[in-house]
């Protein structure tokens, strides 16, 4: 029984039906979306009523969060990926964690300026060292560390085993940061949609902000695929079925 | 190649340096900011440092505001419905500064007791709705209050 | 934005906070189209360099072959 279900794993999780596949799935979720996005976009900018409080400025919110999200889930993703790597040696989940880290540092990056560009005119500043932002910088600093040693280290299974170590140590940060904005007195105001009472803001934004994270969502799945495939082709370089597809192409 | 690799390694015990100092540059980050701000109930137990710069977060008490009609100085009186303490600052407020407001100030205590601020941000909840639903929302609010202060009333 | 007749040049205002939000979704839509280019262009260059050491090898083969 174990048996079979590794060998199925083995199978599934081989870099070249991988390939094959994702070139089918990709698609499936590039187009979804783009009509996703499109769709909680408009919703966003057309249809959603002004704030209460915050007037237009809080329009933001609907690439900000969703950005903020991604930044959390691409991370544990990549953690998730490199302890599978690392403890059952497949290599196609390396690749994996290999191609998620710039996606989630460019989505944590959008995260901090957008939310910067938020609170000065709210808050009256760019940045403040509170709990909520030091830890999401953290984030930021803990992806770039994982895309270095990728690069620096030139044996690749040494540059997984010390870049997959450093997304695992680093996983301590994403409870932090999901959790500062009630462990500690924070600028930052505490959480809108993800807490057990019902959201805390109106229905008419609330499906906009949900849309354009499912959008982001479905776009890092495509993303991801297209840059595990370009790793794929990167570490089986000198394998047959590598070279013989690449002349086709 | 040895010079390549000796690069590379240099690299790498570069990088793992970066970590640790952005690491321990933000616990130590943390560890000033763990309280990122006192109440006012704090402050008057003498929980904030008393030499030097601190930041207080409450709410603008409501018809506290006092702006002079010539300079930038405003005086509030801000409270964490507890305690509250009068605050002074000079400049331009963020735009959702307002009374019943919450916000953070930064500055020091003066002899007289006041808190003067060196800059002042808003803290906003983490609601969202139309206008119109906050108001809705506030008068269903106001409704409920007249029929608990008239039940108060009434014992 | 609801009531009022939906005016192109208000909705660009956005309150006063044109700067603001116009950057933050600008800034979006570039880090979101870097996302596309970066990989696909990485690929053509992955799939290059494997070709010029394809051919690198064969040459080299073909030398071998010669001097035999």
């Amino acid at each position: 029984m174990f048996r079979a279900i590794w060998a199925w794993i083995q199978k599934f999780s081989s870099p070249k039906y991988f390939f094959e596949m994702s070139a089918r799935l990709i698609p499936w979720f590039a187009i979804p979306a783009a009509l996703v996005g499109a769709y909680g976009l408009y919703l966003g900018l057309f249809v959603a009523p002004t704030d209460y409080q915050q007037g237009e400025s809080y329009r933001i919110i609907f690439i900000h969060v969703p950005a903020a999200w991604m930044s959390l889930f691409i991370y544990v993703v990549m953690a998730v990926s490199a302890a599978i790597g690392l403890i059952w040696q497949i290599r196609l989940a390396d690749m994996i964690a290999a191609a998620s880290a710039p996606i989630g540092a460019s989505f944590t990056f959008l995260a901090l300026v957008t939310g910067s560009l938020w609170g000065k005119p709210m808050w009256g500043t760019y940045w403040v060292w509170d709990a909520r932002l030091t830890s999401e910088l953290i984030l930021l600093f803990l992806y770039f560390g994982y895309m270095a040693l990728q690069s620096a280290i030139e044996d690749q299974r040494t540059a997984d085993k010390a870049s997959g170590l450093l997304a695992i140590v680093g996983v301590v940060n994403i409870p932090i940061i999901h959790y500062s904005v009630e462990w500690w007195n924070t600028l930052h105001q505490g959480a809108t949609v993800a807490k057990l009472d019902k959201p805390s803001i109106d229905i008419s934004m609330l499906i906009p902000l949900l849309l354009m994270a499912l959008a982001f969502k479905l776009f890092y799945a495509a993303v991801v695929l297209v840059r595990a495939r370009n790793e794929v082709l990167l570490r089986d370089r000198s394998r047959r079925w590598v070279r013989e597809l690449i002349e086709k192409l | 190649m040895s010079t390549k690799r000796g690069r590379r390694k240099m690299l790498v015990i570069l990088v793992l340096f970066g970590v640790a100092v952005a690491t321990v540059l933000g616990l130590s980050a943390f560890e000033e900011n763990l309280l990122y701000f006192y109440s006012p109930t704090q402050v008057k137990a003498g929980e904030a440092p008393k030499t030097r710069a601190f930041r207080v977060g409450g709410l603008v008490v409501k018809g506290s505001v006092v702006r002079a009609s010539d300079t930038l100085n405003v005086q509030f009186v801000l409270t964490d419905n507890t305690e509250s303490m009068p605050v002074s600052y000079s400049g331009i407020l963020p735009d959702l500064f307002r009374e019943g407001q919450g916000i953070v100030a930064m500055g020091t205590m003066n002899v007289a007791g006041q808190f003067v601020a060196s800059e002042v941000l808003a803290k906003h909840d983490e609601n969202y709705m139309p206008p119109e639903v906050a108001a809705a929302l506030k008068a269903t609010e106001d409704k409920a209050k007249q029929v608990g202060s008239a039940n108060t009333n009434t014992l | 934005m609801s009531g009022t007749e939906f005016n192109w040049s208000t909705f660009f205002a956005m309150g006063g906070y044109a700067v603001f939000v116009w950057t933050s979704y600008g800034l979006t839509a570039v880090i979101l189209a870097l996302n596309v280019i970066l990989p696909l262009r990485q690929r053509k260059h992955i799939i290059r360099r494997v070709k010029r050491a394809v051919r690198r090898e064969q040459l080299r083969a073909e030398n071998k072959q010669v001097t035999l």
